[in-house]
């Protein structure tokens, strides 16, 4: 097998030093681990490639609009407070002309220490099947997952009462950032939600798009982390009371449950 | 005059070093802004009128910002110096960016900024042209200084975040995690809508 390379990093990012390191790699972005413009911070950078396939005006514009939609989603959210990474800089315009020049984007987000609850779900997971519980400790147990669901609906009501949805959530597009950076508790579950990846974020208040959002995470939930399943009614829980527009988006979200994320199959 | 002109170079823009100075109760603003207006070549600084500036973070970003437009052939006003004034500003109107954040006549507290652009401007030629230029008392770039000098409400009615809590002055909550928050916060916007300019 050949070792698979990443595209060149762009102007400015193939200045900096020591070069910025490949964390992830989707569909329609890299993530890299960087500094910030403080060299003793450090910083996320999120490049969307051009596509070579696309041509290149439609590329150019395809690019832009998605960037500045992901960046205009997190500048909102830093502003009303919810917790996301903070917009640093951004760039939308490549360079170097249509033909020859880099038609890519980049945007650069404050980094978030701690991992995302997929990872500590699963940590939590493989240490609960092997330590031996009696029921008592096994309920304790489960209370601190529960009470990590709370936090996460509340999150995602905070997001949803700023007027944005995530189109996204997962497990993985939620973070647990330690509260206290010494505590190395190896299964630890407490700290701030911070929702992260807003690459598919509309500004939406519609009950639906709200709704669907709650659906997508708890299927997420069910499937990855089977143990974790019949605590995620607390996931509701949390969300229903963080503001004035959850009740009626969870009972939509009763709704879409019996149909699924697609409205119809119809026309 | 001792300067205390600080040498900047920015992470990801190794070749462009910033030259940054802070002035304190400056007499001659209104010469300052003549020269600057009259396109004196050697008068070509950013100048920015300190109350209207929040911290370091908030003038690094709109360097960058400048910097970055800078070397990919792409800026919107006369120059690099003139771009940076000009990044500060939420919106794409130069001259209202100048009105709002560039030096007035009646500018206190100053802020100047230089890009070593050539091999000519050096940390030393910056140093020995401002302590002649500018009439005032050097201070250190650093974010209490920063912060002292600021105006809060005229920085966030430029930035439209009225709605966001301001962070207090006073000297026995400044320190508090409540307060700190409620900066970081601030600022955090500010980055944001300087990132987000013309999108």
């Amino acid at each position: 097998m050949e070792e698979y390379k990443p595209p060149a990093l762009p102007s400015p990012f193939n200045n900096t030093t020591p070069p910025p390191t490949l964390l992830t790699q989707g569909a329609e972005a890299h993530l890299y681990k960087t500094t910030s413009l403080n060299p003793s911070i450090p910083a996320a950078l999120k490049i969307r490639p051009s596509k070579p396939y696309r041509h290149p005006i439609l590329d150019r514009r395809l690019t832009r609009a998605r960037i500045t939609q992901e960046a205009r989603c997190l500048a909102k959210l830093v502003r009303e407070g919810v917790s996301v990474p903070a917009l640093l800089a951004l760039d939308w315009e490549g360079h170097g002309g249509e033909e020859g020049g880099w038609g890519g984007a980049w945007l650069m987000m404050e980094w978030i220490e701690g991992d995302v609850v997929r990872v500590a779900l699963e940590k939590w997971e493989a240490w609960m099947k092997k330590a031996s519980l009696d029921d008592e400790q096994t309920q304790a147990q489960e209370a601190r997952v529960r009470a990590l669901m709370r936090k996460m609906g509340a999150a995602i009501g905070a997001l949803h009462k700023a007027g944005v949805v995530h189109g996204d959530l997962t497990t993985s597009n939620l973070m647990l950032r330690p509260v206290d950076e010494n505590d190395t508790n190896e299964v630890g579950l407490d700290g701030d939600v911070v929702l992260i990846d807003f690459g598919l974020a509309s500004q939406s208040a519609q009950d639906e798009d709200r709704a669907v959002d709650l659906y997508v995470l708890e299927r997420a939930i069910a499937s990855t982390h089977p143990r974790s399943e019949g605590l995620a009614e607390d996931l509701i829980i949390g969300y229903r009371d963080s503001y004035k527009g959850a009740p009626s988006a969870l009972k939509r979200l009763e709704d879409v449950r019996l149909r699924g994320r697609k409205r119809s199959m119809l026309g | 005059m001792a300067s205390s002109l600080e040498t900047i170079d920015l992470p990801h823009l190794p070749s462009l070093p910033v030259h940054v100075a802070v002035y304190q109760n400056v007499q001659n603003a209104a010469f300052l802004k003549s020269q600057l207006l009259a396109g004196q070549p050697e008068y070509e600084y950013a100048f920015i009128d300190a109350s209207m500036v929040l911290s370091r973070a908030h003038v690094i970003a709109a360097v960058f910002r400048a910097l970055n437009d800078y070397a990919h052939n792409r800026l919107k006003s006369h120059n690099v110096h003139s771009e940076i004034v000009f990044s500060l500003n939420p919106t794409n109107n130069i001259a209202e960016s100048f009105r709002r954040f560039g030096i007035s006549d009646s500018t206190q507290d100053l802020l100047v900024i230089k890009v070593s652009t050539s091999s000519e401007i050096t940390h030393d030629t910056v140093a020995a042209h401002l302590s002649s230029a500018v009439e005032g008392t050097s201070v250190s770039f650093d974010d209490q200084t920063l912060f002292e000098f600021s105006d809060i409400n005229k920085i966030k009615k430029s930035y439209k975040l009225g709605a966001l809590p301001s962070p207090t002055k006073a000297t026995d909550q400044v320190a508090s995690k409540e307060n700190v928050e409620t900066k970081q916060r601030l600022e955090n916007a500010l980055l944001g809508a300087i990132a987000l300019r013309g999108s």
